[in-house]
């Protein structure tokens, strides 16, 4: 941790809203009914209407002709995209912010596959996501036919489920079905395919109001039992380490987590997902964990003798080398996955269950223990000494640059210190300042920090940002870009321009792929190949050749101007931070290392 | 600069090597129940290919009940593998119930035709011999060979096999194995 961190008054983390899509929609909505007679655009618009839906992403095209045309003048309000990737990373970014289920609606053919990036990227990271896609008519599917692609072929391996739908009367049910499945269980993108024939056709229909589906029961409630070797294995434990995940935020389990670490004054380090569901400026939080954690987190997991793991998933970016991960320890691992649990580590106590109920087990289970947080942090006092020495004698941190120089991670301070008060989602796309917003911003709550953990996405922290903006409008919305990645959906700029959206956008300009660059110094032998990307658009003129603002920063004392000029004007505006090339991101575990095998600064 | 660390004992004495101990790799007959939902056998071997997982036979067909599939896979793997592969295949939507029959008493069968040369009369008499001993049946004859039918497990067919082998056999064709459980073991 910084040795600057102001000191701590952590307010209780607001339990995120469960993802109940809907259940927040004003009451004055109106729930179509569930039968009647009508076509099958306008049975799909009402099966979103009766979904919660309020806000959809698209793009029209031949195969969607006749769900447009009963879009037109419905209460549903939709955002047209400049790209249909862009459309299903603004969605999910709407996801991960509210809670709710980001919906998108696309064309059959390329429309459908320019979704697949959203798509895999949304179910790495467990994010509720629905796509709609046309589908051309019945008669002509396997023909070849203009615009038509297998995309249930195509997207069965990176979505949780997928449907087609072959036959009208299916319409209703294959509706309901796929928003349950998004928002349930371990969430994940639905896709769902619609013949044109459909969509043009009338007749009877009938919405169930209620999903059963034989081979999905997903176990929300963990077993008692389990909970009972947790606890006790907790107390017995002399150096413990809560090691948590995206699960926690997607369980809205946050005030479960802080309460199990404050009860019994447990060390918690979170994964890149996991980063919000426990105060980052809490005196008991270690940091972030893996490749560029911290030196305090990553120790705790190579010393720990009881790993209790929260809806994370011992990916392998979090263990470094596996057969050196965190070998003295014992494993607590509670998951809603039951394929998550022993997939790369082994475990002592799986719990398979919903985070949130089952923490609040293993709360009651310690709460009878009768065991205080001081008594608790007397009995392992060693062990927090050692974490305090760790986290004093190797924060993060970075040297100060001699000329005048912008150093990246001062350009993430300073955002931090911008935006500290203000309800801030800070969302990122792929690279060095993904790790750097990830190590030097402190995420307080939930749901504030989006971040493409498990597929790595370049380009989808923009999007992200604009859908996050939409479904949050009291909200400050800020990408964290590196210059490489934003140009990968910097279209949307005009889509944010056309919905007013005041997104911000903060390029964290070394006019490098720094993140390959940085690979390349360390282990290529300074062998830079095809990571130049000084060829880029002048960021400033592009935002107002798209209609919005920007500004550039090149010094030092420009930065937190510009942080003030981006925050004050209204509508979206792109800082340029234009910082030191050569920058790398420390500590790093180098891949096939185990995690005490860190480079340190 | 480096970090070094050694690794502490834990508080709860366990040995340091327990986690790395892999078992080895087995065989495994597994039953799934799926619905008979389009595209589900895609989604069956999609998930092997996908993952890396390795998959020997596979055999499906409906069940007694409407819209219900069953479906027959043999793979191999460690047992971590195959706790895996039974977990992802339970996690698939369409799958209803995943059985390892491996450990269980069960009854293995797969049916094989094999057309094999047999134009002299010893060899006519060395193919009927056969037959006989694997209780097998001749199920086309023509004055060059045969087509032979045999059911069984994997070593009964191999040993059919085997012993046509070097009359000349022509094609064989396999269904791919099934396997129920005996008594009330296994059900599905
Ligand atoms: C779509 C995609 N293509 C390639 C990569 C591989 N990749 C990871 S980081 C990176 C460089 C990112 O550069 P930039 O956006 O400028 O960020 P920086 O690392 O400089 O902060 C690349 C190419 C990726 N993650 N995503």
């Amino acid at each position: 941790m910084q040795p600057t961190v102001p000191p701590v008054t952590p307010s209780a983390p607001e339990v995120a809203t469960r993802a109940t899509n809907g259940s927040s929609a004003s009451t004055a909505r109106v729930i179509p009914p569930a039968t009647g007679e009508k076509t099958g655009a306008e049975i799909f618009i009402d099966g979103l209407l009766r979904e919660g839906v309020e806000m959809i992403w698209g793009y029209p095209g031949g195969a969607v002709i006749h769900i447009y045309d009963a879009l037109y003048g419905s209460p549903i309000k939709h955002i047209l995209v400049r790209h249909e990737q862009g459309a299903v990373h603004m969605a999910d970014g709407y996801a991960r912010s509210t809670g709710k289920v980001g919906v998108c609606l696309v064309t059959s053919g390329p429309g459908a596959t320019n979704t697949v990036t959203g798509l895999a990227n949304a179910y790495m990271d467990s994010i509720p996501v629905v796509v709609f896609t046309g589908q051309v008519p019945r008669h002509l599917i396997g023909n070849d036919a203009f615009q038509e692609a297998d995309i249930v072929g195509i997207t069965r391996p990176c979505t949780k489920h997928n449907f087609l739908v072959s036959r009208f009367e299916d319409l209703p049910r294959i509706m309901e079905e796929a928003f349950f499945l998004a928002r349930t269980g371990r969430p994940g993108p639905v896709l769902v395919d619609i013949p044109k024939d459909l969509q043009a056709m009338k007749g009877p229909y009938k919405f169930p109001g209620g999903v059963k589906l034989r081979g999905y029961n997903p176990n929300l409630s963990g077993h008692v039992g389990q909970v009972k070797k947790a606890a006790d294995l907790i107390l017995q434990a002399q150096r413990p380490v809560l090691y948590t995940g995206g699960g926690v935020v997607l369980s809205g389990a946050s005030a479960e987590l802080t309460t199990l670490a404050r009860s019994l004054s447990l060390p918690v380090t979170n994964t890149l997902m996991g980063l919000g569901a426990y105060p980052g400026n809490d005196p008991q939080f270690l940091g972030m964990l893996g490749m560029h954690g911290t030196y305090a987190a990553n120790m705790a997991m190579d010393q720990a003798d009881l790993l209790i793991a929260v809806g994370a998933r011992f990916d392998d970016r979090v263990t470094g080398n596996v057969a050196r991960f965190s070998l003295g320890s014992k494993k607590i691992h509670i998951d809603i996955d039951p394929t998550s649990i022993s997939k790369n580590v082994r475990v002592d106590v799986p719990i398979v269950g919903d985070v949130a109920d089952v923490l609040q087990k293993l709360n009651a289970e310690l709460g009878r223990r009768g065991v205080t947080a001081a008594q608790h942090a007397q009995s392992i006092a060693p062990w927090l000494e050692q974490l305090a020495t760790w986290q004093r004698t190797q924060p993060i941190s970075y040297s100060q640059p001699d000329s005048n120089d912008v150093k990246p991670q001062y350009v993430i301070e300073q955002i931090w210190e911008a935006t500290k008060e203000r309800d801030a989602i800070i969302s990122t796309e792929v690279g060095q300042h993904q790790m750097w917003t990830a190590q030097f911003y402190k995420f307080l709550r939930p749901r504030r920090w989006l971040t493409s953990g498990g597929l790595g996405t370049m380009g989808f922290g923009f999007p992200a940002a604009i859908g996050a903006a939409l479904g949050n409008p009291d909200a400050l919305s800020l990408c964290v870009a590196g210059d490489a990645s934003f140009v990968m959906n910097m279209q949307e700029l005009s889509t944010a321009v056309q919905y007013g959206v005041p997104v911000k956008v903060a390029i964290i300009n070394n006019g490098f792929m720094g993140m390959v660059r940085q690979w390349q110094e360390l282990f290529h032998g300074e062998r830079y190949s095809e990571v130049n990307v000084q060829i880029q658009p002048d960021f400033v003129k592009l935002a107002e050749a798209c209609g919005a603002k920007g500004g550039r920063a090149r010094t030092a004392a420009e930065v937190p101007l510009l942080i003030k000029q981006m925050l004050e004007t209204p509508g979206p505006f792109i800082g340029d931070f234009v910082v030191n090339k050569g920058e790398n991101v420390y500590p790093m575990v180098p891949t096939g290392k185990g995690l005490a095998d860190m480079i340190l600064v | 600069m480096m970090a070094d660390t050694q690794i502490q004992k834990n508080a709860f004495n366990e040995p340091e090597e327990r986690q790395t101990l892999v078992s080895p790799v087995r065989r495994h007959t597994i039953a799934v129940t799926v619905e008979n939902e389009f595209g589900v056998l895609a989604r069956v071997a999609g998930l092997f290919s996908g993952r890396g997982y390795n998959l020997e036979s596979l055999s499906v067909a409906e069940t007694l009940e409407p819209g219900v599939s069953r479906i027959t896979l043999t793979t191999s793997g460690t047992d971590l593998v195959i706790e895996q592969i039974t977990k992802q295949l339970n996690r698939l939507i369409n799958v209803l119930k995943v059985v390892d029959l491996t450990d269980l008493v069960r009854i293995d069968r797969e049916l094989v035709l094999i057309k094999v040369a047999a134009e002299s009369a010893s060899a006519r008499d060395e193919v009927t011999r056969a037959v006989e001993v694997f209780r097998a049946k001749i199920i086309d004859a023509w004055p060059r060979g045969y087509v032979i039918e045999a059911t069984g497990d994997a070593a009964k067919l191999k040993g059919l096999i085997d012993l046509l082998r070097p009359l000349g056999i022509k094609e064989v064709v396999r269904t791919g194995q099934v396997a129920i459980a005996r008594g009330d073991a296994g059900g599905l």
